[in-house]
């Protein structure tokens, strides 16, 4: 009699990996000298520190109103410059539509604007071009590309060629093609990432002040540095609300869209 | 009448060493409808799609309007793709698109590509279209999505595409077999009559025998990526269906 057939035979490459995982975790843990004593001493100061922030100190709403509009102006024209950039390196990099000869080194483009985190692209640019919004700008441009580039490609290579083919076999040039064939199957998803996008954009613009490059963050950065916490508590809680308020006009855009 | 298409030793291979047509000669006449039958990967999609050039040719020519379209590039192939109809097996509507846009997409290789964008279209083509969805029975349904429509629906503004191109040729790849049988003998009467109207021959590959017999004034069978049969649908006998398909037992009623 042959023998019986093992329905879920042991995968030991996926035991192995999550042997080493487990032991990474742990040494990792030992490393960092995470203990008891340690935790509890960082909640006592935890408690002290919220308690100088409160009440929050609103007199400097002069200051705060023009750091929140920069920062929202940063947003603002860094996403929009990104979308226009995105749309052409998209395409390009899409290995359904472009040759390998173009979205190859396309693609390389992308992942290098997404390989540095966004603040370390706005020290690198406050350094190059100086203090101010336009650092900023340039730094989160260039994150904005790397994300909506790549998640743009990668819708269009999700598209249906079918309809592709059959606007192509109607004669159509390549750009008509594109604008027949191609747009109107991800337009509504590049709505979407690039409303996702301007709301992240939102958030990160509030940091690359911190580094120097406009906005609420260098404000932010001034007052901790003063050890200002009831000045602090006041710009984070208008940070907040920015936020709120751009969720739910991205929320309603969302549905409207629908 | 001097032939539209002559296809000359016509090949393709997808992998080298494998050719899916071998060496196919044919010549299609001005007029009528052309059934291409033959079992499933015997090549006959791609003797379609090698004529548009939607798949290129290993080997061969392919005269049409004195030109051989097998080695045309860039401009020269839209112009002459232009000339060519389509209609898909899955109908390949762009389905965010409305009926009436759909339709306008048999027009890309003629107008400016600002007016296609702008949905500006030359109020001839507009015309047109709006006749051409009365033509195949759906009057009301310019402005609805192509993805709301139903099958039947769809392979008929598929077919007022192909036709808004004003071809010269029209290549049906299996035009009916996603259909239910009742929607399938409306879509080639319905296909069989415009095509008529406007003197437009037509190629189109098809499963369902009884309905190439019943419309097409000539048969080609395929087999093996090669002609096997060639005549009118009455000299087409149980032997040659035996020859096309292999096997009998399927014959059997």
């Amino acid at each position: 009699m042959a023998e019986r057939r093992n329905p879920f035979p042991p995968s030991w490459p996926a035991r192995i990996g999550f042997g080493l995982g487990l032991a990474y975790l742990a040494y990792a843990a030992g490393q960092l000298g995470i203990d008891g004593e340690r935790l509890l001493r960082g909640f006592g100061e935890g408690g002290r520190f919220l308690a100088r922030m409160v009440p929050p100190n609103f007199e400097r709403w002069e200051l705060l109103v023009e750091g929140l509009l920069e920062s929202l102006q940063i947003a603002v024209l860094s996403t929009l410059l990104g979308i226009v950039l995105s749309l052409p390196l998209g395409l390009m990099a899409s290995r359904n539509l472009a040759p390998l000869w173009l979205s190859t080194p396309v693609r390389g483009v992308i992942a290098l604007c997404r390989s540095l985190h966004y603040v370390i692209v706005a020290i690198l640019f406050v350094k190059a071009i100086g203090f101010g919004a336009l650092a900023g700008v340039a730094a989160l441009t260039i994150a904005s590309m790397g994300f909506i580039a790549k998640l743009f490609a990668e819708a269009i290579e999700e598209i249906s060629m079918k309809q592709v083919e059959a606007v192509r076999a109607s004669g159509a040039g390549p750009a008509a093609v594109l604008i027949y064939g191609v747009l109107p199957q991800v337009a509504s998803r590049f709505l979407g990432f690039s409303i996702y996008q301007l709301d992240s954009n939102l958030r990160n613009s509030t940091l690359v002040g911190i580094v120097g490059a406009g906005g609420i963050g260098g404000t932010l950065f001034a007052a901790f540095k003063r050890f200002d916490y009831e000045f602090v508590s006041a710009i984070l809680l208008c940070i907040i609300a920015l936020i709120f308020g751009a969720e739910l006009l991205a929320g309603r855009i969302r549905a409207a869209l629908r | 009448m001097s032939p539209v298409l002559r296809i000359k030793g016509l090949s393709k291979s997808y992998t080298p060493g494998k050719p899916v047509l071998r060496g196919i000669d044919l010549d299609i006449g001005a007029t009528g409808m052309t059934a291409v039958i033959g079992p499933s990967g015997t090549g006959k999609s791609t003797l379609l799609r090698c004529i548009n050039r939607l798949v290129e040719p290993s080997a061969g020519s392919i005269l049409m309007e004195g030109q051989d379209l097998a080695a045309l590039r860039g401009r020269a192939l839209r112009l002459a793709r232009r000339r060519i109809g389509m209609v898909f097996q899955e109908y390949n509507l762009v389905e965010r698109l409305s009926v009436m846009e759909n339709v306008l997409t048999g027009r890309l290789g003629y107008v400016p590509l600002w007016r296609a964008w702008m949905r500006r279209y030359p109020d001839a083509d507009i015309e047109r279209a709006f006749a051409l969805l009365d033509a195949v029975g759906l009057p009301d349904q310019a402005t609805r999505r192509a993805d709301a429509l139903s099958g039947g629906q769809r392979q008929r503004v598929g077919i007022a595409r192909a036709l808004m191109q004003s071809p010269a040729l029209l290549l049906a790849d299996e035009p009916t077999s996603s259909l239910d049988p009742k929607t399938a003998v409306e879509v080639m009467e319905l296909m069989a009559r415009l095509t008529g109207e406007a003197g437009v021959p037509v190629i189109v590959n098809i499963h369902n025998v009884e309905l190439a017999k019943r419309f097409a004034l000539r048969i080609i069978g395929m087999s093996g990526g090669a002609v096997i049969f060639d005549g009118p649908p009455e000299a087409l006998e149980p032997a040659h269906l035996r020859q096309i398909y292999g096997g009998e037992n399927w014959l059997d009623g």
